[in-house]
């Protein structure tokens, strides 16, 4: 088709490749190497970092405004520097070590956390030309990477030696462990209809289509099942049972001081944004601008909008609309949380799952 | 022989491997144990990746570090109190369990030593998905359908096991 000639007026792929040859001229092959290695590692924990203070203010401002308050106003215009502050606060902080704990868990706890959380976020792709990791089994690896984070959680309730620490740490374990079902099934039946894993080439072949309107009733329902599912995965409202701060203190991460705290929670508004940028991938398109086949015209406006900006404006909307959800409805209780799961929505998966398989045999889809 | 970033990757991954596998089995605490064995899994993907084999480790990354060592840890908590990591293990069958290691190692080294390897390459490009799902879902030659089945409903009789012995009965 016409459409896939694409052309980003911000183009990533010419800056990497300038990178590289200026690099290939003054060192050898694997000097190279290591030193985009580098570059790459040190960019992403930027952007991780930024991401995440900007997703902290935004949490807030969000939180006050759906509770009729204004929310963070003082610190810098509109409070923006707010979460900047906050940031030196948590690093200047003491590490304080708890009494009669496993030290060695205790402290290695939030690394696994956060190590899984950025390797996940290593795989997205977010502009054209802009993604690090792209394995021809993108989307698995980027689900098994994530899975990882649970076994910090889980060490973290453990090792803390506080009772509440391993009540939440059970309660996340079993949250994600049901939940991961969901995200993979309703996953699956996206990648049923891409017929690939590849993230690049999921978002290639959305070009003409989104895959939420080219797959119609099955990708509608997985797409919801995916928010639902992607809101519990992250361990945030109205499924924040692990560190439901009315009855666990703050659950797994209870007894965590300065920076180690600081992980855990630079990890879960990370983990938001990479629910959020998966859902925008596999069912919104991606980087991919809106085309509508035919409508050359309006094509082409679309196209003068850069790849990263239509990334982040899709992901912004499914986040607050993540938001949406914690900030309206009340926690529910864990028996409610995995009947849920393993009752409604994973049968719910299973059936969508065969209908789309259907669809896709019988060339039904657009 | 020239030394190559790929050999120096490998030879960091094997010695994270070596050195981890001893720790588990020496540590005292079982959580530890279980932390150990995560790394060694970690490791085992890592070779994985180096081979371009990126749905092993992706599987393996998901089975063993994500689901394994999480049920492992998931159980301990269930299971054992600070307690357990205190009582020594008992040591009457010493000898005896030395001789076997001892056997053991003697014969895995023998075969390690006396194989002969084909030249080792780093095979380029990954595996085709494709491929991959065809040999898994095909019921030709060299295709595994139905082994895979017959596993699943081996799993499947041993959920089945598992709810009965834990069902309370009233």
């Amino acid at each position: 088709m016409l459409l896939n000639t694409y052309t980003d007026s911000l183009d990533f792929n010419a800056l990497t490749q300038w990178i590289d040859q200026a690099l290939s001229s003054v060192m050898p092959a694997w000097g190279v190497v290591l030193t985009e290695c580098i570059l790459i590692g040190l960019c992403l924990l930027l952007g991780y970092a930024l991401i995440a203070l900007a997703l902290i203010y935004i949490e807030r401002k969000v939180c006050a405004f759906f509770q009729c308050r204004l929310g963070p106003n003082r610190v810098g215009p509109y409070g923006t520097v707010q979460s900047i502050a906050d940031m030196v606060k948590m690093l200047i902080k003491e590490l304080i070590t708890i009494d009669r704990v496993d030290r060695f868990l205790f402290n290695l706890a939030p690394y696994i956390v956060i190590i899984s959380s950025v390797l996940a976020f290593g795989c997205l792709p977010f502009a054209k030309g802009l993604e690090v990791l792209d394995f021809n089994v993108g989307i698995f690896f980027l689900m098994a990477v994530s899975s990882i984070g649970v076994v910090g959680i889980l060490l973290a309730g453990w090792s803390s030696n506080n009772k509440y620490s391993l009540i939440g740490a059970m309660r996340s374990g079993a949250q994600m462990i049901s939940y991961e079902l969901s995200i993979g099934l309703s996953l699956m039946t996206m990648v049923v209809l891409a017929g690939t894993m590849q993230l690049s080439e999921i978002v290639e072949r959305q070009a003409d289509c989104w895959f939420l309107f080219s797959g119609h009733i099955p990708a509608v329902i997985a797409f919801l099942v995916y928010l639902v599912a992607g809101t519990a995965e992250t361990n945030r409202g109205p499924f924040d049972l692990p560190e439901a701060d009315s009855e666990l203190t703050a659950g797994y991460h209870t007894e965590y001081s300065g920076m180690h705290f600081g992980f855990f929670y630079l990890a879960e508004y990370l983990n938001l944004f990479i629910v959020s940028a998966v859902a925008a991938t596999m069912f919104l398109g991606g980087w991919m601008p809106l085309h509508i086949a035919g409508w050359d015209g309006f094509n082409a406006v679309m196209d003068y909008i850069p790849s990263l900006v239509w990334f982040l404006i899709k992901v912004g909307v499914i986040i607050f609309v993540i938001m949406w959800f914690k900030w309206t409805f009340p926690r529910l209780r864990i028996d409610q949380l995995l009947k849920l799961e393993w009752k409604y929505l994973l049968p719910i998966n299973l059936l969508n799952l065969l209908l789309m398989v259907i669809i896709v045999v019988t060339g039904l889809h657009f | 022989m020239e030394f190559t970033l790929e050999q120096a990757g490998f030879a960091f991954l094997a010695a994270v491997i070596v050195i981890f596998s001893i720790m588990t089995v020496t540590t005292k605490r079982i959580l530890r144990a279980a932390t150990y064995l995560l790394f060694v899994l970690f490791a085992t993907a890592g070779i994985y990746f180096q081979l371009n084999y990126s749905f092993l480790g992706a599987v393996q990354l998901l089975i063993y570090a994500g689901g394994i060592i999480v049920l492992y840890v998931f159980s301990i908590l269930l299971t054992s109190s600070d307690e357990d990591k205190k009582a020594p293990l008992r040591n009457r069958r010493t000898l005896s369990g030395l001789i076997v290691s001892i056997v053991g190692a003697v014969m895995c080294i023998y075969l390690l030593l006396t194989h002969c390897y084909p030249p080792v390459l780093f095979a380029e490009g990954e595996v085709d998905m494709h491929a991959i799902g065809y040999a898994m879902m095909g019921t030709g030659k060299y295709q595994y359908l139905l082994p895979f089945e017959a596993v699943s409903v081996l799993l499947l009789a041993c959920i089945i096991g598992g709810l009965l012995i834990a069902r309370k009965r009233k």
